[in-house]
């Protein structure tokens, strides 16, 4: 039985490197179908919030909840429903784009590595050149790889930190339809973005963080901007 | 226990098809063990020659010298697209990721020692292959012993800003058992006498710590890679 | 706590300062004369220092496989004093093998270890120093690779030849040279004790106030 869950709840989260606080008293429930923007500006503790929720970054207080059980009692099973799109795109730029969704398909275990990757080649519009190296491609081929791979195990949880940075609008428009379509599937989204105009209309809530803090939360999904200045001022 | 295994081959020989493709580590690596062995010429041969009983500490100073350039080089590559916490995220043991980097590393390394051997046994007249097997052992289990506390050390020195004058700061220290049982025990193989139950009694001994440090690592791997 | 940490530095203090006349009313071995009067402080250092480390590698163990996050401060506390009382024994060791060997050094099984260890114990703290924010765990598992040397050490001299005395000859002792022994024995290890008790407890009451100072604005 593969362990699922349907609400991820931040529970009084704070984290600190030495003296320097990165996140105090964070916290949200969100549930599947929603996608959830953790706005800021930098340094506000976006990053260090998605990695807690990836489970990469241990809170120092309090505990983030994937259904009825923390990172700590679910192990690989919390891990295989989470997927992350990190700002550093996680491909190694000497392999192929194959070769780069074989190797992970295979590292989640799935049955069939060989023909998830093609699926995913032909999900992010790259069917003919899947076999060209990583490190040849534009920043937008790279990034829809990127997010194709972090979508392979079909994870319940999708974490993408700022995937709209360094994208034309057609790119822009193909990420949000795609976004779009894994939320009618059920996942849960969180997005740490600074880019409102986009952002704008796609999230079902906002969070907007500032130094390490929950400074308010918006469940209108149009006119953030406004709201944000306001919010982080 | 059967995915502990696919996983660390998978991470294996993705690392293998990456060096492939850029062979980086394996030329860089190889050609600083050349010169390690250059020095250290220039540095005690008189007259046109070599002291006796140098050969065996010469080529474990170039193991362990291109050895920690290795691993550091490694785990650059992880750190450059932040791969390696792509891998830490994946759903399996972790210590199969850690498995996976070593067994990598160690192919490479075997590698520059398949060009290292040869060109010490030439310089300093040392009988390679006097004992072929025991001195693949020697090799072998010392480079595993090495390697097996390099790569944790690596691993968890990937977030660290000083990472590159740390590696070797923690890992010749702790590994110097390791380095002693290789020397002493290669040094016997190339002596004048060779003394085999000499060979065979070092050959003993990193087994020993070859156990320990590679069960050690497994076990610290997981706590030391949450933050 | 307090009262006992200032009996034992006072007692400690006391003991050391009356141990050089303790010292010299010893006899005088045959064969080492003046020299082996080094040994009265050499012993003690020695067996402190491996006491150091298996402190630090316990408590390395315990902060990293059982999050006892006290366990860090003791481990921090035992590989300073590990350093300093590996110095105490690396500086005297050499004065009494200058005469009881005539070289300042040899490369023997105990001697190298000895150092190995001090030289692992320096790495632990470079590491804690200049590792930046989660150096704790990091240092604690280059402890436990650290400790597994101590057993490696003492079995050392007693399985290969070496130069150095064997463990066995300090119950031999006449008694004359025992009670004085024992004495500087005792005093190390109060202020060894002592010590490292006080270190530790800075760096509770450091984690303290940390975590006051971060839970400042979150009532």
């Amino acid at each position: 039985m593969i362990y699922d869950f349907r609400r991820l709840a931040v529970v009084d989260v704070a984290r600190h490197y030495g003296r320097r606080k990165a996140l105090s008293q964070v916290a949200f429930t969100c549930e599947a179908g929603e996608i959830v923007g953790l706005l800021g500006p930098n340094g506000a503790g976006k990053s260090t919030l998605l990695n807690i929720l990836a489970t990469l970054l241990t809170a120092s207080r309090g505990r983030v909840e994937y259904g009825d059980r923390t990172a700590a009692q679910g192990g690989g099973e919390v891990r295989a429903r989470i997927g992350m799109l990190g700002h550093d795109l996680f491909l190694y730029p000497e392999l192929t784009a194959r070769e780069n969704l074989i190797f992970f398909a295979q590292l989640y275990g799935l049955p069939d590595a060989r023909a998830a990757a093609d699926a995913a080649l032909e999900r992010a519009g790259l069917a003919d050149r899947g076999d060209d190296i990583v490190s040849g491609f534009s920043r937008g081929m790279r990034q829809r790889v990127a997010l194709e791979r972090a979508l392979l195990h079909d994870p319940r949880l999708v974490l993408l930190d700022e995937p709209f940075t360094g994208l034309d609008q057609a790119s822009t428009a193909a990420l949000v339809a795609r976004l779009q379509e894994r939320r009618e599937a059920g996942c849960i989204l969180v997005i740490a973005t600074h880019d409102l105009d986009v952002a704008d209309g796609l999230l079902s809530r906002a969070i907007y963080l500032k130094n390490g803090r929950v400074v308010g939360t918006d469940t209108d999904s149009r006119g953030l901007s406004e709201r944000y200045r306001i919010a982080i001022q | 226990m059967g995915s502990f295994f696919r996983v660390a081959w998978h991470v294996m020989r993705k690392d293998l098809t990456v060096e492939v493709r850029s062979k980086e580590v394996l030329l860089t690596t190889l050609f600083f063990a050349v010169s390690v062995v250059l020095v250290f010429s220039f540095a005690i041969v008189r007259e046109g020659r070599a002291p006796d009983d140098v050969a065996a500490g010469i080529l474990w100073v170039a193991v362990s010298f291109s050895g920690t350039l290795a691993m550091g080089r490694t785990f650059e590559r992880e750190r450059y697209n932040d791969t390696l916490r792509a891998l830490l995220l994946a759903p399996t043991d972790r210590p199969a990721i850690y498995t996976g980097k070593l067994l990598g590393l160690l192919i490479l390394l075997a590698l520059v020692e398949m060009v290292l051997v040869p060109l010490v046994g030439l310089l300093f007249t040392a009988p390679i292959l006097a004992y072929p097997g025991r001195l693949a052992a020697l090799l072998a289990l010392g480079t595993l012993g090495f390697a097996a506390v390099g790569t944790l050390f690596a691993a968890m020195l990937v977030r660290v800003r000083s990472r590159d004058t740390l590696l070797p700061v923690l890992l010749y220290p702790v590994t110097i058992p390791v380095m002693i049982a290789g020397v002493r025990g290669t040094a016997a193989l190339f002596q004048a006498v060779p003394d085999e139950a000499m060979a065979q009694f070092w050959i003993g001994l990193l087994v020993f710590w070859d156990a320990i440090f590679v069960t050690l690592a497994l076990w610290t791997f997981e706590p030391v890679m949450t933050e | 706590m307090t009262k006992l940490n200032t009996l034992f530095i006072g007692l400690s203090a006391g003991m050391l300062a009356v141990a050089p006349w303790i010292i010299n009313a010893a006899p005088y071995e045959s064969t080492m004369g003046l020299v082996q009067k080094v040994f009265y402080f050499h012993f003690p250092s020695a067996i402190l220092f491996l006491v150091a480390a298996s402190i630090c590698g316990v408590s390395s163990g315990l902060f990293l496989f059982f999050k006892k996050p006290k366990a860090d401060g003791w481990a921090l506390a035992a590989a300073e004093l590990g350093l300093v009382f590996g110095a105490v024994t690396l500086v005297t060791g050499p004065l009494w093998a200058r005469k009881a060997w005539g070289v300042w050094w040899v490369w023997d099984p105990r001697l190298t270890s000895s150092l190995l260890l001090w030289m692992i114990f320096s790495a632990y703290l470079l590491l804690r120093k200049y590792g930046g924010p989660g150096s704790d765990k990091l240092g604690a598992g280059m402890a436990l690779f650290g400790m597994i040397n101590v057993p490696f050490i003492y079995v050392s001299v007693n399985v290969w030849r070496t130069l150095h005395p064997q463990t066995s000859v300090v119950p031999t002792l006449p008694t004359d040279m025992g009670i004085p022994l024992w004495f500087c024995f005792a005093a190390f290890t109060m202020l060894f004790v002592t010590l490292l008790n006080l270190r530790a407890r800075l760096e509770h009451q450091r984690a303290r106030v940390e975590a006051l100072y971060l839970a400042e604005d979150e009532a």
